[in-house]
């Protein structure tokens, strides 16, 4: 098998087993009840955890998703309740604006030669001040576009219920997978991760692309904050606290290499699922406190990290080969 | 085997490239016909990989120009090279070893059909791109899971894919084995039949004399000939490489008198699989054992091993007659052994520490954590070495960075001197030292041998060997081959050594 691979195959295995246990314990886990609000819960991460793959696939790290998705909630906020103006526009002003933030710490990240992690950290308390600047308090969202968004959903067979901001996160995940696997951008992504020095002697654009990935992951940040205000109906500026870190929990578990180069966008779905099963479990029973999906997702973080040293590290196989004469 | 004739596809004239004071190529001119193989030869330091990367856009020069077909070119980057022609392939694979073989060879130009990369066709452009190259291989697999032979073929087809004109292969077979080298020979010569101007790089002289056809040695940043290599012979091609050009004293009566102690060091078929040949050799008390050889023939392989930077899979080390475990820098330590290596800009020297500081930082290491060597003492082990070795620094807590290039290596050889070593390896110690600073270290070392000291001494320079060495060991080819003696120390008899053709690629 494919070592990239490996890991993704390990993450599948033990999420089925999780889920196969789960459904033992508690039958009524398996429904599409229960499948779509995965899907709606974890919405916010999942589309937020797409962009940090593109970042960790390329050997960076983006720390200011958290900061962007509480940042986008407010600015929405603000203009829709303060300034008046349709949800959908507030959503494109807020989005644009998160591009352009991205786009920024890209170039920083790029022409001033300064780790990802630094850059990322100062926007992340760039964008948390903002936020609070605009609003300290939170801010209720009462629109009828919300209370429409918030009743309309695809009924699933057996009473599951698709609803829009699940369809977001799905479609990302789509558009992802495509734009990893089959455009040159995502080619130039996995390159960088591979080696830097090399693809620029390959010729992959460097500067273009660095740019592109943080665009790319501050862009999703915003359209995980626009989810998560579709989802709370409100902006505040303290929301999304850490979900930076649990995006890249998300990607890791997922099977992505935090050095970079090796890891599949649906490996990060499966990831994010896979966080999702551990809270829902948490529910079902009822008695156990939710700090301990922290403490599941960090022991499941630990192995992963464990299993792909393992992996990286052993030997590579040598294949065969057939020299013609 | 004989050189295209016709105009040059690639030709340089008068290049030189100047680093701060230090000249690398002083007016070089080369020249690549289509249709030949052309190697280019050199010791480190002779300007080799500066003309490299000058001829591929990695470095610009300061004077002089070059010549693609004919037209005046000059280039920013290897990108603009390699859009002109010029492909390079490096020792080290410069592709991705976390990507497919396909995607390496499609990487940047992708056929794609609405924005989707068109993966079925690149897979079948690259199996028959490969195919071409005798190459039968899964190139949806990744690079890395392939051996460096099928990378360096790999490398070659996008590059000549790319270029086309001129394929620069920088010591391609430095880590091939011999039927790999075949292979990759095999290629090359179709690639000349096809007309493309290739530089060969390598340090395996018998290799020259196997695939190429003309042959430009580089020595201290000047060229010292293009010829053809028919009529020429191995030996001539060493004696162009080393050459003769420091004279400084000799010391053959301090050598020949020098009475051999007892035998302070024994390494018995000390040896590492794929990295040099098991090696006997004793060196005693008040002995000096020089070791001469080409570049990538051994040499500072087995300086390593000797010091445990490198873990040896075979042999034994006997100090003093007593069997000792040598497996990591600290135990050769331990055992009184100093390593002063070949890069001390890299591997030695702790730039922004003063030269105090780097001076008692071996003994430090010594004697551990805990026993942490007062101010006092560290003035007075660092002023009694400087002094006894002229390091010539205004003060000890200058930093060591702003002293001279002969002055940092004595500061690397107190610190050594400072844990009272009983045998000392020292790796190219003149290497980027003016003249005056090179005979004084010369001097150093055969002062450290009348001492008692037991030595073991790398060098590429042939006259500096001679001057302070007892004895001296011949490596090549990753194999200790020869071993001189008494009057058999000499310039000419270790030349002969170098040059006895190898074996297996032996040419008529």
């Amino acid at each position: 098998m494919n070592r990239s691979l490996r890991p993704l195959f390990a993450t599948a295995t033990i999420f089925a087993l999780a889920y196969v246990l789960a459904v033992i314990q508690f039958p009524t886990m398996f429904s599409t009840r229960v499948f779509g609000n995965f899907l709606t819960d974890n919405a916010f991460l999942g589309v937020a955890a797409v962009g940090m793959t593109f970042v960790i696939l390329s050997g960076g790290i983006d720390l200011s998703v958290g900061a962007v998705i509480g940042f986008t909630t407010v600015l929405i906020a603000v203009l829709v309740m303060w300034a008046g103006l349709h949800p959908l526009v507030a959503f494109a002003i807020a989005l644009a604006v998160a591009a352009l933030f991205g786009a920024a710490m890209g170039a920083a990240i790029h022409y001033l030669r300064v780790p990802s992690f630094i850059v990322t950290l100062a926007g992340m308390f760039l964008a948390r001040g903002a936020a609070s600047v605009l609003s300290p308090d939170s801010i209720g969202i009462k629109h009828g576009f919300y209370t429409a968004v918030s009743k309309s959903y695809i009924l699933m067979p057996g009473g599951g219920r698709l609803t829009v901001i699940g369809l977001i996160m799905l479609t990302v995940f789509a558009f992802g997978i495509l734009l990893a696997h089959r455009t040159r951008f995502g080619s130039c992504v996995y390159a960088l991760g591979g080696s830097e020095t090399s693809a620029a002697l390959m010729g992959v654009p460097v500067a273009r692309t660095t740019v592109l990935i943080y665009t790319l992951s501050s862009t999703l940040a915003g359209l995980a904050g626009v989810v998560f205000s579709l989802y709370t109906s409100a902006g505040y500026s303290l929301s999304a606290l850490g979900v930076e870190l649990d995006a890249i929990a998300a990607v890791v578990i997922g099977g992505t290499l935090l050095t970079g180069g090796y890891g599949l966008v649906a490996g990060t779905f499966i990831g994010v699922m896979l966080q999702g099963l551990v809270q829902t479990y948490i529910v079902f029973d009822g008695t156990l406190s939710s700090w301990w999906t922290k403490i599941v997702i960090g022991g499941l973080l630990f192995m992963f990290i464990l299993l792909q040293r393992l992996v990286f590290t052993a030997a590579p196989r040598r294949r065969k080969l057939a020299w013609k004469t | 085997m004989q050189a295209a004739e016709g105009r040059p596809v690639l030709e340089a004239r008068g290049i030189v490239k100047i680093f701060g004071q230090h000249t690398a190529l002083g007016g070089v001119d080369f020249e690549l016909k289509p249709g030949e193989v052309h190697a280019l030869l050199g010791e480190n330091g002779a300007g080799k990989s500066t003309l490299i990367k000058i001829l591929t856009g990695a470095y610009q020069p300061d004077h002089g120009e070059m010549l693609l077909d004919g037209v005046p070119v000059s280039f920013r980057d290897p990108l603009q090279a390699q859009g002109h022609g010029i492909g390079t392939v490096y020792q080290e694979v410069n592709l991705l070893p976390n990507r497919s073989v396909a995607e390496n060879l499609f990487l940047g130009r992708q056929p794609t059909r609405f924005g989707l990369i068109r993966r079925r066709e690149i897979e079948a452009r690259a199996r028959r791109l490969l195919a071409d190259y005798g190459l039968e291989i899964d190139v949806r697999a990744d690079l890395s899971d392939y051996s460096v032979a099928v990378q360096q073929i790999v490398a070659i087809a996008r590059a000549v894919e790319l270029s086309g004109k001129v394929l620069v292969l920088d010591e391609p077979t430095a880590s091939l084995d011999r039927n790999e080298v075949e292979r990759l020979f095999d290629v090359v010569r179709k690639l000349k039949a096809r007309g493309l101007g290739i530089v060969f790089i390598t340090h395996f002289l018998g290799q020259v004399f196997e695939l190429c056809d003309r042959v430009t040695i580089l020595r201290n940043g000047r060229k010292i000939a293009t010829q053809s290599l028919q009529g020429l012979s191995a030996t001539d091609v060493v004696r162009m490489m080393l050459g003769k050009d420091v004279a400084f004293d000799h010391h053959p009566t301090g050598v020949a008198d020098a009475r051999r102690g007892a035998a302070r060091v024994t390494f018995r078929n000390l040896g590492r699989k794929g990295s040099v040949a098991p090696v006997t050799l004793s060196v005693h008390e008040g002995e000096v054992v020089g070791v001469a050889g080409l570049l990538g023939s051994g040499r500072t392989e087995v300086a390593r091993l000797m010091f445990g930077v490198d873990a040896a899979d075979s042999g034994e080390i006997l100090v003093d007659g007593t069997p000792v475990t040598i497996r990591n820098p600290a135990q050769a330590v331990a055992a009184g052994f100093g390593f002063c290596p070949e890069d001390r800009k890299i591997d030695g020297i702790f730039g922004e520490l003063s030269v105090r500081e780097n001076i008692i930082i071996a003994l430090q290491a010594k004697l551990g954590w805990f026993r942490a060597l007062n101010r006092e003492d560290q003035v007075e082990l660092a002023g009694r070495h400087a002094e006894a070795l002229d390091i010539r620094a205004a003060s000890p807590d200058m930093p060591v960075k702003l002293l001279s290039g002969g002055n940092q290596q004595k500061v690397i050889l107190a610190r050594w001197l400072a844990i009272d070593p009983s045998f000392l390896i020292l790796d190219e110690p003149t290497r980027g030292i003016d003249v005056g600073a090179h005979a004084e270290i010369v001097r150093t070392i055969n002062r450290l041998r009348e001492d008692g000291l037991a030595l073991f001494a790398i060098s590429s320079e042939l006259e500096e060997v001679v001057a302070y060495s007892n004895r001296v060991v011949v490596m090549r080819d990753r194999e200790m081959v020869a071993e001189l003696s008494g009057a058999a120390v000499a310039p000419d008899a270790i030349v002969q050594a170098i040059a006895e053709t190898p074996a297996p690629e032996a040419q008529p």
